[in-house]
């Protein structure tokens, strides 16, 4: 379980959010809204650990994410708006490398199962730089079916993708969330999805 | 008795704190400097190998310990900082670098001047000017780096990790720069070389730097108080300083 | 782990080879200047040799800094480190690893070439390669503490060798002080001694800061 406690964040000398209170159970689903320069992303980033919040907490089944560190990160999958994918590599070198970073190493032939499944069968060898956007997109998105890990925070991953992609990601995100899972995101788009409940934050 | 140190490392408190001292600390560092001088220019023998010229470690001798004392109290504070996220700790090692810089600086200054009518050279590669130029780099490294960053926070932080690597290096760097200066004996003078002073000119040499040292922590508590406004200008109690509510 | 991100910076390299043709050639043109500034006396080179190879040796270590996390940094891999349950010193020991063997290693095999143009000795050349295959890699790892803190930041490339230039003063004195040495017909087994205790202190620490830089920078 994810709770977040009296979370407050400051850029520079702006207050971005304050007061901010949320838990997140085994198998729902929080939408993160609000309009641009909100602070949705700096509070994906807080919840992922890249960044401190000023004050306030947040928990991971009771335990502050900063002490469980290794521990709460080998727990979560965060995919920012950017995807972290290089150019000079192909998709199946991009998304094997993704999954060592993420302490989930795989071979070819599972890296290359995983790009069929998203719709990118026969350009795994391709290097990024020739994809579109979307198919990058889905390069990134490849990795979540390939973690074990529960909690899943998405920045914007919807963006770029065209309706089969979109949803085919749905139906990744519940399946994780009908084993347990967890998921975290920020979306422009309107997407209905099952889950135990769905929580909508936000932000002014 | 017991104080409340918390109570002070909370800016505000540290900037009335501050005000309060900078009297006491300013009419010390003016009596040291003037009796100091004094010793120096009239009590102090001519030396007998050196003339007058050796007058000049009255400032230079001072001048190039303060700045070696100001990295590692600066690095201290600002490990301080990182590693219990006290502001006013950050704040203090910032406010600590030009002091040091310039320290180094009129230690190289005052060394060219005496090295001058000495070695019949400005600049000689000794290997205690040669450390003093690398502090004085080590120095503009720590005060670029933080004028480099826009946010205070990660400004804080970058400045502690460089002082605290530049602290862990100045050993190695002293070490290395005296090995150089044996296997390259041609340029080695010592700074120092009359090794029986006489007592004029080492009391001077003392009180020149308490002098020194509270010149410091007047310029340091000063820069601390114009740091402290700077970050926390938007807070209720810098407003009510600036409409005069509090004294 | 840490196989994994140096298998995948000589991947980059090799599909980027500009980028490590360009630090060799700049290593060679200025090492090649000096004579024609100084003129071409070969005594007066050979006094000269270690010190022009080192210094710019350094230069082009440190020019080439701004590389090893930029990148990672610009389109978001940088982040997946960060938060990679594995640690993150590791990886960035491997990323150290890596910029050594795509820029230090082109460099200790290119020095015996500049030092014949400098009419060094069979002994000096040798030592001379020696010394900076021993230097080379602390140039690397002290500059990811550079590289690290000035992510990100503008003139991160003028900043980032005022940082690190002074702390490679030790291996400049004493890589240059192993050539002279030999060619004095000098023991400098101590000097590479120093240097190998050097690349020791640097490889425990220079990890653990560089880390603690890149949390701090991308905080």
């Amino acid at each position: 379980m994810l709770t977040a406690r009296n979370l407050e964040c400051i850029r520079g000398e702006h207050k971005l959010f304050s007061n901010i209170f949320f838990s997140v159970n085994p198998g729902e689903l929080m939408f993160v809204g609000g309009p641009n320069g909100s602070g949705k992303t700096s509070l994906l980033r807080l919840l992922c650990g890249l960044s401190s919040p000023d004050s306030g907490e947040i928990l991971w089944n009771g335990m502050d994410i900063r002490d469980l560190d290794g521990d709460y990160r080998g727990m979560m999958t965060y995919l920012g708006h950017l995807g972290g994918i290089k150019d000079d590599l192909t998709a199946l070198e991009n998304l094997r490398i993704s999954c060592a970073l993420a302490d989930c190493e795989i071979d070819e032939n599972q890296a290359a199962d995983a790009l069929g499944q998203i719709g990118l069968a026969g350009r795994e060898m391709l290097p990024a730089k020739v994809l579109s956007q979307g198919q990058r997109r889905r390069v990134a998105l490849a990795r979540l079916l390939v973690v074990q890990t529960r909690l899943w925070i998405l920045d914007e991953p919807l963006t770029a993708l065209d309706t089969a992609a979109v949803k085919l990601i749905k139906e990744i995100l519940e399946h994780n969330l009908s084993k347990g899972g967890m998921v975290i995101m920020t979306t422009h788009q309107e997407i209905v999805m099952t889950a135990a409940a769905v929580h909508h934050l936000t932000l002014s | 008795m017991t104080i409340n140190w918390f109570k002070y490392a909370s800016p505000a408190s540290f900037y009335f704190l501050a005000g309060r001292m900078l009297p006491y600390f300013t009419a010390l560092a003016i009596t040291l400097l003037i009796v100091g001088l004094y010793i120096g220019f009239f009590v102090a023998p001519t030396d007998f190998q050196q003339g007058e010229a050796y007058r000049i470690i009255f400032i230079h001798v001072p001048a190039a310990w303060m700045s070696m004392f100001l990295y590692v109290v600066m690095a201290f504070w600002a490990g301080v900082g990182l590693a219990f996220n006290t502001r006013l700790s950050s704040m203090v090692a910032s406010a600590i670098a030009p002091t040091g810089a310039m320290f180094a600086f009129l230690a190289l200054w005052t060394g060219a001047w005496w090295g001058k009518p000495m070695w019949g050279t400005w600049w000689v590669w000794d290997a205690r000017l040669t450390s003093e130029l690398i502090l004085f780099f080590l120095y503009i490294g720590f005060m670029s780096l933080q004028a480099a960053i826009d946010d205070p926070k990660r400004a804080d932080k970058a400045g502690a990790v460089i002082a605290l690597v530049g602290v862990v290096n100045v050993p190695i760097i002293y070490f290395s720069v005296q090995w150089w200066n044996t296997l390259h004996q041609g340029a080695s003078v010592s700074l120092v070389q009359s090794p029986k002073m006489a007592t004029a000119m080492l009391s001077g040499m003392l009180i020149m730097t308490l002098a020194a040292w509270m010149y410091s922590i007047v310029i340091i508590l000063i820069r601390t108080r114009l740091i402290i406004l700077e970050r926390e200008r938007h807070t209720a109690w810098v407003s009510e300083l600036k409409e005069g509510v509090l004294e | 782990m840490i196989w994994w991100i140096v298998k995948r910076d000589l991947l980059l390299a090799m599909r980027r080879r500009s980028d490590v043709l360009t630090t060799l050639f700049f290593f060679i043109i200025v090492v090649s200047l000096f004579p024609l500034g100084v003129g071409p006396e070969p005594s007066i080179l050979r006094t000269m040799a270690s010190g022009v190879v080192w210094v710019a040796a350094l230069l082009a270590s440190m020019l080439s800094l701004g590389r090893m996390f930029s990148s990672d940094y610009a389109d978001g891999t940088l982040e997946q480190m960060l938060l990679s349950p594995v640690s993150l010193a590791a990886l960035v020991t491997g990323k150290a690893i890596s910029h050594w063997l795509v820029t230090g290693v082109p460099l200790v095999l290119m020095a015996p070439v500049l030092g014949i143009q400098y009419d060094l000795a069979g002994d000096a050349l040798l030592v001379l390669t020696l010394s900076l295959l021993l230097g080379t890699p602390v140039l690397s790892l002290i500059g990811a503490i550079g590289a690290a803190l000035t992510l990100g930041l503008r003139g991160g490339g003028v900043l980032v060798s005022i940082l690190v230039l002074p702390l490679y003063i030790p291996v400049l004195i004493f890589g240059t002080g192993a050539v002279e040495a030999s060619s004095a017909g000098m023991e400098f087994g101590a000097h590479f001694s120093i240097l190998g205790a050097l690349l020791l202190v640097s490889i425990v620490f220079s990890p653990w800061a560089t880390a603690a830089s890149l949390r701090i920078s991308m905080s």
